[in-house]
């Protein structure tokens, strides 16, 4: 049957199950929007094209499916760059569909004509320029295995817009043939015994749990070998979720801003396993005095992140989940009780310090509105954050007892995921509680889609932790700058009109008492609601790691007393 | 230590240029970089020079592997193998001077391969330190223009090529197995 390249790109989504796509229309694109109307697929008209590939992304971490994110050619493709290195960094599996310029028209700099495929090679995991419509049903087929599998990642298909409309044979390929992309399965039974070997032999172990186990669906093997060999659960800020928040061997976060006795237990350790984690800057801190006396073990799916940061003793390639289910034939039971007990201690002192242990002193506290919405949604909530100080408290303060429920950007840290990414996931399931943790900054890089959200009629829950700061940046100006505050006091709208004009009901949270009432309002508003918390202006997080110092040299809150009032 | 990879890439368009990109990203340094047609018309070959330690290497080789474009790679540095370099030297060369470089280039078992008035153009392959010599014999003669193409290698009959990263060459999967991971 002939079918133009628009159709037939249509017809390859339909087969790849995709029933939403985010997007804006153009010059470049409208022949796919023209063909779109024919086919039962569910449209998403962003306001700014970066909103589009937040959520998209957000689509495909919250279900684990390929985001569709769609733009025109250039200023439209441009705007979702942010979008893609967000997605790049996370391994996150979008696929990006941009219309290009007729390909008879390409480098004669035609109007609206950007090298799309040449910007956004460093942050794809491959992309492919169209100019044929012959092409299109390969390329898509090819796009949406490679974004899924392996590493997963972001991938673009750029579609010269005389593609889209030339009329061929559609010819669904019955299979992916790429020669050089083989991802890889499990590791040899040598090293799997070598593992459990050196599992046996430990004992001061502690499993660090990344994005990787979630991504492929480990996380129950994970808590297996936790659970039957008695190792602590050290999360990074990715992979929170993978281990319930009220395991006792679960640890919660490491790293810059993790739970000062969870990066004790790291320094201390005699055995790290690394799942499915990168060694990432923020989570190691000084790499020369990172966890000395501790042998490492990495399995890793992607060969390039083996010893790129930390060199390790036994690398184990392969899918996380084949993987783990293949070493755990050969873990035996053990107990690390003095171990665990030491950890005790640490944490004891560390709670010593915690700000969610302190008395109503009359202000308003992130951690405490974060620890209040976790008690209203009863921690049944899918968070997604923006970057910074409230994402931290977030990360921090919301215990997760399932994975999939903490949705944030990390390795690219970019502010105004939240509000498009909670699109996203809104999406996977209409039923799903989402609650975005929003900083006053982070809000307004991507607050114009507010109006998407309304548009759609989305049940999405919006709490500003506004502290009329930058705050994060506040931070380390405070710490690292004395307090010079260059640039980072916030002179924001009234976010309450801001949210009537979109007919969004909102109130304002400027003391501890009023907290739980506005949740309440929250949870009995059928639609979007908008709470803007006036929360301390120059609170810290802590613990914090310094960039680039000793990760057990945390700058630890001041001691305070405990009271039971 | 000087490092020379093989990479077996998918001739298509841009390839090179992910190549070269992932150079510039990862902050790799290359020494050079050559490509041609193999034997296969889908199929060409790159050989990659960089100058490197051991742990370096191994990243490079890793990466490359990470492009959907790149089939194989492997490591000829630490095994017998041959390894060419073509060189064209324009020599300015009065009359009277011709011979001499005809016998200097001889030597080397090079060639004179186009002769003008003032100048000689002269053909060399050969290793590195081969083409240097000669060129360090012919610079009193005065050099207008020099083209290298960079090393090309091959692995000696009889031995087996070393991947480094896992999952490489033989030992990866095929794709349409993979179609059933999910
Ligand atoms: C797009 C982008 N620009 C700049 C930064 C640098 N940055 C990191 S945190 C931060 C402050 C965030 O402020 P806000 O959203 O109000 O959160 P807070 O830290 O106050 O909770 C900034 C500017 C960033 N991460 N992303
Ligand atoms: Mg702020």
């Amino acid at each position: 049957m002939e079918l133009s390249g628009a159709e037939i790109l249509w017809e390859c989504l339909m087969r790849e199950g995709v029933e939403v796509v985010f997007g804006i229309p153009g010059g470049a694109n409208m022949p796919i929007y023209d063909a779109m109307l024919k086919y039962p697929v569910h449209h998403v008209l962003v306001r700014h094209e970066q909103g589009a590939a937040h959520m998209a992304d957000g689509y495909a971490r919250a279900s684990g499916k390929v985001g569709v994110a769609m733009a025109t050619s250039g200023p439209g493709a441009t705007n979702l760059v942010t979008g893609i290195a967000t997605a790049m960094m996370d391994s996150s599996p979008v696929v990006f569909i941009t219309g290009q310029v007729h390909a008879h028209l390409i480098g004669g700099d035609a109007f609206q004509e950007t090298d799309v495929t040449g910007i956004t090679l460093p942050i794809t995991k491959h992309n492919y320029l169209v100019t044929r419509a012959e092409e299109i049903a390969q390329v898509v087929r090819e796009a949406f295995y490679i974004a899924r599998t392996g590493r997963p990642g972001p991938v673009l298909i750029d579609i010269c817009k005389n593609a889209q409309i030339q009329k061929t044979e559609f010819v669904y390929p019955e299979k992916v043939e790429l020669p050089g992309y083989k991802p890889p399965r499990t590791a040899p039974k040598a090293q799997l015994q070598k593992a459990a070997q050196m599992i046996k032999e430990s004992r001061r172990p502690v499993i660090l749990a990344g994005h990787g186990l979630l991504i492929s669906r480990a996380y129950r093997e994970m808590q297996e070998l936790a659970h039957r060999a008695h190792i602590p659960v050290a999360m990074t800020l990715l992979g929170i979720g993978s281990m319930p928040a009220s395991d006792p061997l679960n640890l919660g976060m490491m790293g810059m801003h993790g739970e000062a006795y969870c990066n004790l237990a790291i320094q201390n350790a005699d055995l790290l396993i690394a799942l499915g984690m990168r060694f990432d800057d923020r989570v190691t801190g000084n790499l020369k005095t990172y966890a000395p006396h501790a042998k490492k073990i990495h399995v890793e799916i992607d060969p390039s992140e083996v010893h790129k940061n930390v060199v390790v003793d036994l690398p184990l390639f392969g899918d996380l989940r084949m993987v783990l289910s293949d070493l755990l034939s050969y873990v035996e039971e053990s107990r690390h009780d003095e171990w665990l007990d030491q950890i005790g201690e640490w944490r004891a002192e560390s709670d010593s310090r915690d700000i969610i242990y302190w008395p109503d002193d009359g202000k308003l506290y992130t951690a405490h509105v974060i620890r209040s919405i976790w008690e209203a949604t009863r921690g049944q909530a899918t968070l997604t954050t923006g970057v910074g100080q409230h994402q931290m408290w977030a990360a921090q303060y919301y215990p997760f007892e399932e994975p999939y429920r903490f949705i944030t950007s990390g390795g690219a840290g970019t502010m105004g995921f939240g509000v498009p990414s909670a699109l996203g996931v809104w999406f996977t399931d209409k039923t799903r509680d989402v609650w975005v943790i929003d900083g006053d900054g982070s809000f307004q890089m991507t607050q114009a889609e507010l109006s998407t959200i309304v548009q759609e009629g989305a049940k999405i829950k919006i709490a500003i932790m506004n502290n009329h700061f930058l705050g994060m940046v506040r931070q380390w100006q405070e710490f690292f700058f004395d307090s010079r505050y260059a640039a980072t006091p916030l002179h924001g709208p009234d976010f309450i009109k801001i949210a009537e004009a979109h007919g969004i009901p909102a109130r304002r949270v400027t003391k501890p008492e009023e907290v739980m009432d506005a949740l309440r309002f929250a949870d009995q508003t059928p639609g979007p609601v908008l709470l803007d918390f006036w929360v301390e202006k120059e609170e810290a997080v802590y613990p914090m790691v310094p960039a680039g110092a000793d990760l057990h040299n945390m700058i630890r809150r001041p001691a305070r007393e405990r009271t039971t009032a | 230590m000087q490092h020379t990879l093989i990479a077996l890439v998918e001739n298509k368009p841009g390839v090179l240029n992910r190549v070269a990109s992932l150079f510039r990203r990862r902050n790799f340094n290359i020494e050079s970089l050559n490509v041609g047609h193999t034997d296969r018309k889908d199929i060409s070959r790159m050989t990659i020079v960089i100058n490197s330690d051991e742990v370096d290497a191994r990243k490079v080789e890793a990466n490359l592997y990470k492009l959907v474009n790149v089939i194989d790679v492997h490591d000829v540095s630490t095994q017998p193998a041959v390894i060419r370099d073509l060189a064209l030297i324009k020599v300015k060369a009065a009359l009277d001077q011709r011979a001499e470089i005809a016998n200097l280039a001889s030597i080397f078992r090079g060639r004179i391969v186009d002769v003008a008035a003032e100048s000689v153009i002269v053909e060399i392959t050969g290793t590195e330190d081969k083409i240097e010599s000669l060129v360090e014999l012919l610079r009193p003669f005065g050099i207008l223009e020099m083209v290298r193409t960079g090393q090309v290698a091959m692995l000696r009959g009889g031995y087996e090529p070393v991947r480094h990263t896992p999952g490489a060459g033989s030992n990866g999967h095929h794709p349409e197995e993979a179609l059933e991971m999910d």
